[in-house]
């Protein structure tokens, strides 16, 4: 068949294998059920897990505090009403959408090199969602009433203003976390059934048996299973595009300076996916190397996910200089003030970090030899990851603290409740990948020996 | 390799998916009916006050003016709840030994007021005025309900912003004469829309766009 044959050329070209040589399929499965059915807990995860736990704790504090005193306890204030909390969920948001391109769109176009990372990534998808949709509502001021957002019937005979990008958003975020949890769900449904045969404690037999919904390997469950999964690929993928884009709209329709550009859709979601897979490295790298599965994140997955990082950044700087042109160009004052406050104003400081974390330093992914370090690969993809930070940083606070009335404007200084916030849903991100990688299998097992007898056989010409 | 469930267990597995549905349904409209039930609105639940006043007596069956005990409704945001002494206008001379009028005797006599318990009450982000909802023909019985009927008084009508903005919407529904403003015994004519519709434009009422603006009451 010609796409088989095509399939296996991609599968062993000359930028190295995707899973390393002499698996077979006992082998991938034992590996990879190995981490989730083994007895006991390793010392590092207990260790990794005790301080994502605690900053998980430092979360719900903060969370507490900020119910019984108001988001008063964050140092935001008039002009500044949008500080770390909307930062921070751009941030997260904009992390998941690495996993939703590597699962749906690389599935549609058959790149066998997402099958390793893509269990993971879409973990780590809605890992960040559930970190980002917090942001929104804690800083609505009172959050139990967040359920207004939703058009439902009501005695205040009130729609939410469907005018509203900040609508957009619920509706966006929402149908995002779904169809995630969903993809992420029934590509584990196979694998569940794997782990519920494999394991030998009735316990943990009965939790994955509920789990894997009575999944017995019939051809009838594989060919409704492929529909399902294409179907929610095809759902998800017009998604790797809309949601960033809403969550840009939340700026651009605004008609603050520095907000209120066309540029900021395309240039949101190659940001997103640049974050994305910035964040799946830093994910990756540690996990391969700390449960052995270099055989399975190969060389070749990192290569081509730096390169990915590479393209989109491109893209991001490629926004930034629309930006600063657009700054002369509209003949606008304000707009010219905004770039000239950016490079010289109060937090010119942050803008340089900012140009040096998302354009000079990962420039340095040109190099092959620079791709293949490992080490120096997952400094540059936390580097990106604070670059993207401070990018939502210069564009909520930048644009703010200078609005049009100079009798308006003002400073942000975060409180330590700011940075509480912050590191509060790195626990929570980091708690439930810490919980993932224990208890569920991290590769998608079933996928993997597919391409153990996709690429088993033949010789490697290469 | 023995099975894990009992094959009974499928129908189970069946029944939680269109059950988790069902279930969502119901706590929904469970909610919704809760939200709308006396419990929790208090409508045609009566207040326990420290006089037993009877509007029903007074405003229905002796026929006193609204306005005799609710002065300032025609000119003030708020109605006015009456003095000790417009009850001892008449008590003075009627019912001057009736053990369930001691309270207002003993207000009468020590000067402080007596501590009515509030019925009708809107949140206080709503900017309410009596008076404009009268001088443009909003009965009395609109809001208050069959109050010439009521032994001890109710709350009649909800107050949430729905019941507001109804009215807000399509005022010609409830508008009625100014001369029957006052009228607890008013009936609507079958004719009310198009009666309604002369009032408003008579009236001068503004357009409903103007009415319902978040503003007009939210200010």
């Amino acid at each position: 068949m010609d796409s088989a044959s095509r399939k296996t050329t991609e599968a062993t070209s000359s930028s190295g294998p995707i899973i390393g040589p002499g698996h077979s399929f006992t082998s991938v499965t034992d590996r990879i059920t190995a981490l989730v059915l083994g007895k006991g807990y390793r010392p590092g995860w207990l260790f990794g897990l005790a301080i994502s736990f605690s900053l998980l704790m430092l979360l719900n504090l903060m969370i507490g505090l900020l119910l019984t005193k108001g988001v008063g306890i964050w140092g935001i204030n008039i002009p500044i009403g949008w500080g770390f909390a909307i930062v921070n969920f751009v941030w997260w948001i904009g992390i998941g959408h690495a996993g939703t391109l590597i699962s749906a769109i690389l599935l549609l176009l058959h790149q066998q090199w997402r099958t390793s990372i893509n269990r993971f990534a879409e973990a780590m998808t809605l890992f960040a969602v559930a970190c980002a949709g917090m942001f929104p509502l804690l800083h609505m001021g009172r959050p139990w009433l967040f359920f207004w957002l939703m058009p439902y019937p009501n005695p205040m005979w009130l729609w939410p203003q469907f005018r509203s990008p900040l609508v957009w958003d619920v509706f966006a975020v929402s149908t995002y976390a779904t169809v995630s949890l969903l993809f992420w769900f029934v590509g584990l449904v196979p694998d569940l059934a794997t782990l519920r045969d494999k394991s030998t404690n009735k316990v943990s037999k009965v939790i994955f048996g509920v789990l894997s919904l009575g999944w017995r390997n019939s051809a009838v469950h594989w060919s409704r299973y492929e529909t399902a999964s294409l179907l929610l690929a095809g759902l998800a993928t017009p998604l790797v595009v809309s949601v960033h884009t809403v969550v840009s709209f939340d700026f651009s329709v605004g008609q603050l300076a520095g907000w209120h550009t066309t540029i900021f859709p395309p240039y949101f979601v190659a940001g997103a996916i640049y974050s994305g897979f910035a964040m799946v490295l830093t994910l990756a790298i540690p996990i391969r190397k700390f449960y052995h599965l270099e055989d399975f994140i190969t060389m070749r997955h990192l290569n081509t996910m730096a390169k990915v990082m590479l393209a989109t950044g491109l893209i991001v700087a490629y926004g930034y200089g629309v930006e600063f042109f657009m700054g002369f160009y509209s003949g606008n004052q304000y707009d010219k003030f905004l770039i000239i406050n950016r490079l010289t104003g109060p937090y010119a400081f942050f803008y340089y970090l900012l140009i040096a974390c998302n354009i000079v330093i990962p420039q340095a992914l040109w190099s092959r030899s620079i791709r293949q370090n490992v080490t120096i690969l997952f400094l540059i993809s936390l580097v990106v990851n604070a670059g993207m930070w401070l990018e939502r940083f210069v564009i909520v606070v930048i644009s703010l603290h200078r609005d049009f009335l100079p009798s308006s404007w003002g400073m942000y200084y975060p409180t330590r409740w700011d940075w509480a916030t912050y590191t509060g849903t790195i626990g929570l991100f980091l708690t439930l990948i810490f919980l993932f990688v224990r208890f569920l299998p991290v590769i998608s097992i079933y996928e993997m020996r597919a391409l153990v007898e996709q690429t088993s056989g033949k010789k490697q010409d290469h | 390799m023995s099975q894990i469930f009992h094959p009974a267990t499928n129908v189970l597995a069946r029944v939680t998916i269109f059950g988790a549905l069902i279930l969502v349904a119901v706590l929904g409209g469970v909610l919704y009916e809760i939200e709308l039930s006396p419990f929790y609105t208090s409508v045609n639940v009566t207040r326990e006050q420290p006089v037993p006043f009877s509007h029903k007596h007074h405003a229905g069956e002796l026929g006193l003016d609204c306005r005799y005990c609710h002065t300032t409704v025609e000119k003030s945001s708020f109605a006015g709840v009456p003095p000790t002494q417009t009850c001892m206008t008449c008590h003075s001379q009627i019912w001057t030994n009736s053990s369930m009028l001691e309270p207002v005797r003993l207000s009468y006599r020590t000067d402080k007021s007596i501590a009515w318990t509030r019925v009708n009450a809107v949140p206080q982000f709503v900017y309410f005025d009596h008076s404009i909802h009268i001088n443009k023909g909003v009965g009395c019985t609109t809001c208050h309900g069959p109050i010439a009927q009521m032994p001890l008084t109710y709350r009649a009508q909800t107050l949430y912003m729905s019941f507001c903005i109804d009215c807000h919407r399509q005022p010609e529904k409830y508008v009625r004469p100014r001369d029957q403003v006052f009228n607890p015994n008013y009936v609507a004519p079958a004719n009310q829309m198009e009666l309604g519709a002369k009032l408003v434009a008579e009236y001068k009422i503004q357009d409903p766009r103007h009415l319902q603006s978040c503003s007009t009451c939210h200010r």
